[in-house]
């Protein structure tokens, strides 16, 4: 049959068959090679020994030990940089106020700076020898080598991975909506619950389980504050460092294997909270847009 | 509910945008906000409602000072220029928000009838469950303003409220708002750049321009009387034509028009393409025609004076005349006005 297809239309750039194959089978090689070929060894090293081998790795009192710190920091550490988070994204994009611009700047600090660096610093400032150091130990605080200090170095690293995926947002929503709801008598805590939550809560979550990932895996700043005690300071990604380093392979694919674990189960529960999101029909209108037209009963 | 605004001054970091403006809406009364873009409209409607604080000056609602009650204390309907309906609210859940958050505690039942008697208002009954990405930017703009008045405001301020939608829908839509004051009575305020649109709707207008009020009054007293070259120019198509005023007369190129109180100096006429008829000879300002348009309902001429002024003019569809014929412009309604 000749003629003009119903689905004929012009090409676009990129489209020429070999162009497309080429480029897939560059992206499917990269994903191969660098993501899912060394996921893959961790888990099969693991259990290289057999289950009941990498059952008793998980079993030795060290690693649970380091298992149970960093899930107990990613429970401190995650909810209030969320809450920081939050508040700082609210603070810049609906808010006037001196110093609005230098705020933002200040947040994404760490993520220019080198993890190390943030460990270094607060050495300084709550070691031994540091600024609080002999005040704190009067005190009988313990703030270095310990929990405290742990989750702070965690939560420098990771203090502007809420805000980021709320500023843009946010920004591009402009003031609208929470004007419209205070001049209809709205407080600002009820304008934030009702108005300013639901059209967020996409990016924030996804900021939480970015938050999350990287405080559960966050090694360098963490390296230095803890001082690496086997069974007290030792959180997941330092043990497993310690186990590669005592030659107990299969211990370190274990733990690490673990921590794999734990990260992926962060994206399944966002994967779910998205789908029961998605399921429902009220969703922001950056989602619905067009489609939601479709779905107007006739 | 009468509202003044006394003398009230906005500055923003060092540009200011309103300056000095001082304002009475009487109770029950429709009136438009008109100017071009930044000339304040939308600053002044905002202090109005609390969404910005005046720097200077006070806003009285009826007896009581209102000038640092909060939006949210403020009891005021406002409608945004791109509606700002919440997205994730159906259109009931819309339009209920305000009473739902009020201090005053209404049962669930009240809500859900004032929301079927609003719907109706807005004539978008049976829409309540759709969400406002589901509807048009008419019907959007009908369900801002019932959720405005669903709190029962002592006065309604609308920013550009048909701005975004077609001129049909624009249309007919400003009639049915005047329908719905009407049956309200309840005290409006509305910003617009639309000339048309206020004067179609409003019971007085206010023009500002830059910041300041150049006139105000009802659509025939501005439309009749401008009171200054602006006004007069911004309300519709202008011709000028440079003059000079001498002992209470304007002479544009030996032709004589009335210019009482006038100091002498430079000045200009202005007056209406339609107010312009075309003489082959005797009075009027010497021209050559140089296109004739046409249009639906009457014949427009481009003309240039012998002085080299451009002008417009309005015809009958009849009009006989062509391009490049000489003859004379006599003006019926000209309005002089000083200049510099
Ligand atoms: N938040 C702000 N910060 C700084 N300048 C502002 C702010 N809001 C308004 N302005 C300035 O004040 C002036 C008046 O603004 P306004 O929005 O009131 O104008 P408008 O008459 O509503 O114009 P338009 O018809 O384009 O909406 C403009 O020059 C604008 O740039
Ligand atoms: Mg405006």
């Amino acid at each position: 049959m000749t003629g003009p297809s119903p689905h004929r239309r012009p090409p676009r750039i990129g489209e020429a068959p070999a162009f497309r194959r080429t480029l897939l089978a560059i992206v499917l090689f990269f994903v191969a090679v660098i993501i899912v070929a060394p996921l893959s060894v961790i888990g099969v090293h693991a259990v290289s020994k057999g289950l009941p081998y990498f059952a008793a790795a998980i079993a030795e009192p060290d690693t649970r030990h380091a298992i149970m710190l960093t899930v107990l920091t990613a429970l401190i550490a995650v909810p209030i940089n969320t809450a920081f988070g939050i508040a700082a994204a609210w603070a810049i994009t609906k808010h006037d106020f001196p110093g609005r611009r230098l705020l933002l700047i200040v947040i994404e600090i760490p993520f220019s700076v080198s993890p190390i660096v943030a460990g270094v610093s607060y050495l300084f400032v709550y070691g031994l020898q540091g600024l609080f150091g002999p005040a704190l130990e009067a005190a009988d605080l313990k703030i270095m080598f310990a929990l405290p200090g742990i989750v702070l170095a965690s939560m420098f690293v990771t203090a502007p991975f809420v805000a980021r995926e709320l500023i843009p947002l946010m920004q591009a929503q402009g003031r609208d909506l929470e004007e419209a709801a205070t001049s209809l008598g709205a407080s600002g805590w009820r304008t934030f619950l009702t108005v300013t939550l639901p059209n967020i809560k996409w990016a924030l979550l996804y900021g939480v389980v970015l938050c999350n990932s990287r405080v559960m895996g966050e090694f360098g700043a963490v390296s230095v504050v803890s001082g690496n005690i086997r069974g007290q300071t030792n959180t997941l990604p330092l043990h497993i460092e310690l186990l590669y380093h005592d030659y107990d392979a299969v211990g370190a694919f274990a733990a690490a294997s673990i921590l794999a674990t734990l990260a992926i189960v962060t994206l399944c529960v966002k994967v779910v909270l998205e789908r029961q999101g998605a399921g429902r029909r009220n969703r922001p209108a950056t989602l619905a847009g067009n489609e939601s037209l479709s779905e107007v009963k006739p | 509910m009468k509202i003044s605004l006394d003398n009230v001054v906005k500055t923003f970091d060092t540009f200011r945008a309103v300056h000095g403006v001082s304002l009475q809406i009487e109770s029950g009364e429709l009136v438009a906000l008109l100017g071009p873009s930044g000339s304040g409209k939308t600053t002044i409607l905002r202090m109005v409602a609390g969404l910005e604080y005046a720097d200077g000056g006070h806003i009285y609602f009826g007896e009581e000072d209102a000038t640092d009650i909060p939006v949210r204390d403020r009891g005021v309907g406002f409608v945004f220029q791109h509606y700002a309906l919440f997205p994730h609210m159906t259109v009931a859940e819309n339009i209920a928000f305000g009473m739902k958050v009020s201090k005053i505690r209404r049962s669930a039942e009240a809500i859900r009838e004032r929301v079927e008697e609003l719907l109706a208002l807005v004539q978008l009954s049976g829409l309540g469950q759709r969400f406002p990405g589901q509807i048009s930017g008419g019907q959007r703009q009908r369900v801002a303003l019932a959720r405005a008045l669903a709190v029962d405001p002592r006065v309604l301020l609308l920013d550009e409220p048909f701005g975004a939608l077609d001129a049909n829908v624009r249309r007919d839509l400003r009639r049915w708002l005047r329908k719905i004051h009407d049956e309200l009575g309840i005290t409006t305020l509305f910003v617009t750049h639309d000339q048309e649109e206020a004067l179609d709707l409003a019971d007085r207008v206010v023009i500002l321009d830059k910041g300041r009020i150049v006139q105000q009054g009802t659509p025939e007293e501005v439309c009749r009387s401008p009171e200054n070259a602006f006004v007069m120019r911004f309300l519709g198509d202008a011709n000028a034509l440079p003059a000079t005023v001498r002992d209470g007369k304007a002479y544009v190129q030996d032709v004589e028009f009335d210019a009482q109180g006038l100091a002498d100096g430079a000045a200009e006429v202005l007056f209406r393409p339609a107010d312009v008829a075309w003489r082959e000879d005797g009075q009027g300002v010497p021209a050559q025609i140089l296109r004739v348009l046409d249009r639906p309902d009457s014949r427009r001429v481009l003309a240039k004076t012998t002085g080299g002024q451009s002008i417009e003019f309005d015809t009958a569809p009849e009009f006989p005349h062509r391009k490049g014929e000489a003859g004379f412009i006599d003006i019926r309604r000209p309005r002089v006005y000083a200049t510099g």
